[in-house]
């Protein structure tokens, strides 16, 4: 294992994670929100967002799936060191992390069963912008309507015909952090 | 001297309180992952040899430092105490140092003699409980 | 139906505060310490250890003293606190035959590779209230012979040799663990042992008794019986080997049952398995009956109806925590329950003396 995959984790993690996990429900809860994750220093070519969502959400019981660049040794002995979660294939993944292109095709998610729509995946999805503009959000936790940057919107009206089934996603870039749960409704502009 | 996984374990199942009074005084160090209290799932094998089962956790302190010159130290040890995870895995980087004879002969050697003597003094105790058969002579044989 | 009501806040406050009160009991009397408890209340710990499912002397010497010696309250106290645990890993399993014995006994076997190893046991005490413990200040000695240290091979493995004792067969298979995933049936043997070994010690051993008195009977012999400490090994995923991190008390129990065969397996001795936490020996042995007993299916035996032969109700029993909760919490205000009951009961009444009336 390198010695950079030693470093970067939380410092106090207690607090850290506490505040982090704050913000997660925050944007899961209110979509076209978005926050600022932070108190981490992941190995390239991972956002500081997408660290910290991992080391707070995720542990040695959620089987994490690394697609494109991230799948790289550094992310992978950095995710084992502080993390611990098992490397998986998508098919068995909690989490997924990449590049929206890299996590392509979809269905390999998980997206629960009707008994426990719980056990489906959570795909963390690195982008370069985010803003709270494009489109359109309707449905649980937004008041008339919010705006958000989609890599594209096909793939999420498809996931929400499937609820409550269907995958939850959190959109990151650099260190801010936005949440598309399976609930909400997407729409052009 | 022993391996790694040698004093790494000695240094896991060491009371604390002699680790501390072994190495009262630590170097300078810094945390790659702080002292973390959590758990173990200990597993048993169905008939001893047999599949694994989960039997109960155990509680266990883990930690992670980084001496001021660049080594790297880990420790998992039983129980809840932090300061004995952080000492121990200040002890397992300096074991990778030139300080590894000194710290060897004055702390991981005495602990693993300490426990060498604990478990040969039960085992003394054990033998004492040894049943020693003999059959009576029966009356019919005379 | 359950009703919200507010209130009882001053009367709950105070009744902790006595609480507290009389668990320090007679100030005049020196309070009990942590490691009094650890050191000299040793089976009562290793009970909260393995019921509670966490092996850590000195977290379950404080839910006993918390718990007023109420053993049970402090099994809860105990499964309470590993909740909030991360956890860290999970241990390759523990290899029996390298534990450093304390106590080793066979009752099949007189002459066994090692001997009949005794060790600190009540078994042979006249079990006669001894007044000399009343009075303080004993340091008893115990006796000592020369040993030597090294692995106790299994009893099972002499009569493995001629093929006569059903093998248990090394296998890897990562186990259930219904502390994550909740307990489904049908339960396979390791998800059963996990229940067990953490089910409450008078269950356990009711349900072993009754097998013995013929509600499942499995003639069992203690082939052997062992109790000492094991290290504890796993992998280290940042050194890429595994280390001992730590080192934990056990009880095993090996039963070596008669076996006259069934349509799938020859007649053989068959194999009933206890591993119990700490100095714990009514309870691994008990366990290793009802192992046993709950196999009866893949050796082929009839099923007679027993309780013990019967996973639901064993494995859906055994558990003093989920039992004592759903049996205390009737104590609880069912206000509105009671309420409806009660209204039930008046309108039959009356429908009831309607119609005697009617009829006279």
């Amino acid at each position: 294992m390198t010695s950079d995959a030693l470093t970067g984790g939380f410092a106090k993690a207690p607090q850290q994670s506490a505040r982090a996990f704050r913000g997660l429900l925050e944007v899961m809860a209110r979509p076209g929100t978005i926050h600022l994750l932070e108190g981490a220093a992941p190995p390239a070519p991972l956002s500081v967002a997408a660290g910290v969502a991992l080391l707070t959400l995720a542990d040695g019981t959620t089987p994490l799936h690394l697609t494109g660049a991230a799948d790289c040794a550094a992310v992978r002995d950095w995710v084992t060191f502080h993390i611990g979660a098992p490397l998986v294939a998508a098919e068995d993944a909690d989490f997924a992390l990449g590049r929206w292109q890299d996590l392509q095709p979809l269905h390999r998610f998980r997206i629960g069963q009707p008994d426990y729509p719980d056990r489906s995946a959570t795909l963390i999805v690195e982008v370069d912008r985010l803003e709270a503009a494009g489109a359109r959000l309707t449905g649980p936790g937004i008041k008339d309507a919010a705006h958000l940057s989609l890599p594209e919107v096909a793939a999420f009206r498809a996931n929400r015909a499937l609820f409550p089934l269907g995958f939850d996603v959190l959109l990151t870039c650099g260190a801010q952090v936005a949440g598309l749960p399976r609930s909400t409704i997407v729409e052009d502009v | 001297m022993m391996d790694r996984k040698g004093w790494m374990s000695v240094l896991a199942k060491a009371p604390p309180a002699r680790l501390a009074a072994l190495l009262p005084d630590l170097p300078r160090h810094s945390f790659l992952r702080p002292p973390e209290i959590g758990s173990v799932m200990v597993q048993g094998r169905v008939g001893g040899t047999g599949a694994p089962f989960n039997l109960g956790e155990m509680t266990v302190t883990r930690c992670s430092v980084r001496l001021e010159d660049g080594p790297v130290g880990h420790a998992y040890v039983q129980g809840r105490d932090k300061t004995h995870a952080t000492r121990a895995a200040v002890v397992d980087a300096l074991m990778q140092t030139g300080a590894a004879p000194q710290m060897h002969s004055d702390v991981v050697a005495v602990l693993a003699a300490e426990a060498s003597s604990f478990r040969h003094d039960r085992a003394e105790k054990a033998a004492s409980t040894k049943v020693d058969f003999f059959t009576m002579v029966r009356g019919e044989d005379k | 139906m359950y009703v919200a009501v507010k209130g009882g806040e001053r009367a709950i406050d105070n009744a902790h505060a006595w609480l507290a009160e009389e668990r320090r009991g007679d100030t005049a009397v020196a309070e009990l310490t942590l490691p009094q408890i650890r050191e000299q209340l040793k089976l009562a710990v290793n009970r909260v250890m393995a019921e509670g499912s966490l092996f850590d002397p000195d977290l379950a010497a404080l839910a006993i003293k918390q718990a007023r010696g109420d053993l049970i309250e402090a099994i809860f106290l105990i499964r309470a606190y590993r909740t909030t645990l991360p956890r860290l890993g999970t241990s390759l399993p523990v290899d029996t035959a390298d534990m450093a014995v304390d106590r080793r006994i066979s009752a099949t076997f007189k002459d066994l590779p090692g001997g009949q190893v005794l060790g600190p046991t009540f078994d042979y005490t006249h079990r006669l209230l001894d007044f000399a413990l009343a009075a303080e200040g004993e340091a008893p000695v115990a006796a000592k012979a020369p040993a030597t240290l090294g692995p106790v091979p299994h009893v099972t493995a002499f009569l493995n040799r001629d093929g006569l004792i059903e093998d248990a067969p090394r296998d890897d298979t990562q186990p259930a663990d219904l502390t994550r995933t909740p307990l489904e049936l049908p339960a396979d043997r390791p998800l059963r042992l996990q229940a067990i070994t953490r089910g409450d010690e008078g269950f356990i051993l009711s349900m072993a008794y009754s097998t013995q008195r013929g509600y499942g009977r499995t003639h069992a012999f203690v082939g052997e019986l062992r109790i000492g400490r094991v290290a504890v090994e796993m992998e280290i995923p940042e050194l890429g080997f595994a280390v001992e991190i730590g080192e934990v008390e056990l009880t095993e129990c090996e039963t070596v049952n008669q076996f006259k065969g069934s349509k799938t397996e020859p007649p053989q001795f068959t194999r009933g398995y206890g591993l119990v936490f700490g100095q714990t020996e009514r309870k691994a042995i008990a366990m290793s009956l009802v192992d046993r007993a709950l196999r009866w299916k893949e050796l082929g035996e009839d099923h007679i109806g027993a309780p013990a032969q019967d996973e639901e109700f064993v494995l859906y029993h055994c558990d003093n925590i989920q039992a004592t909760g759903f049996l205390e919490h009737i104590k609880l205000p069912h206000y509105v329950d009671f309420q409806s009951e009660l209204e039930l009961v008046r309108r039959l009444r009356a429908e009831a003396m309607t119609m005697q009336e009617a009829a006279e």
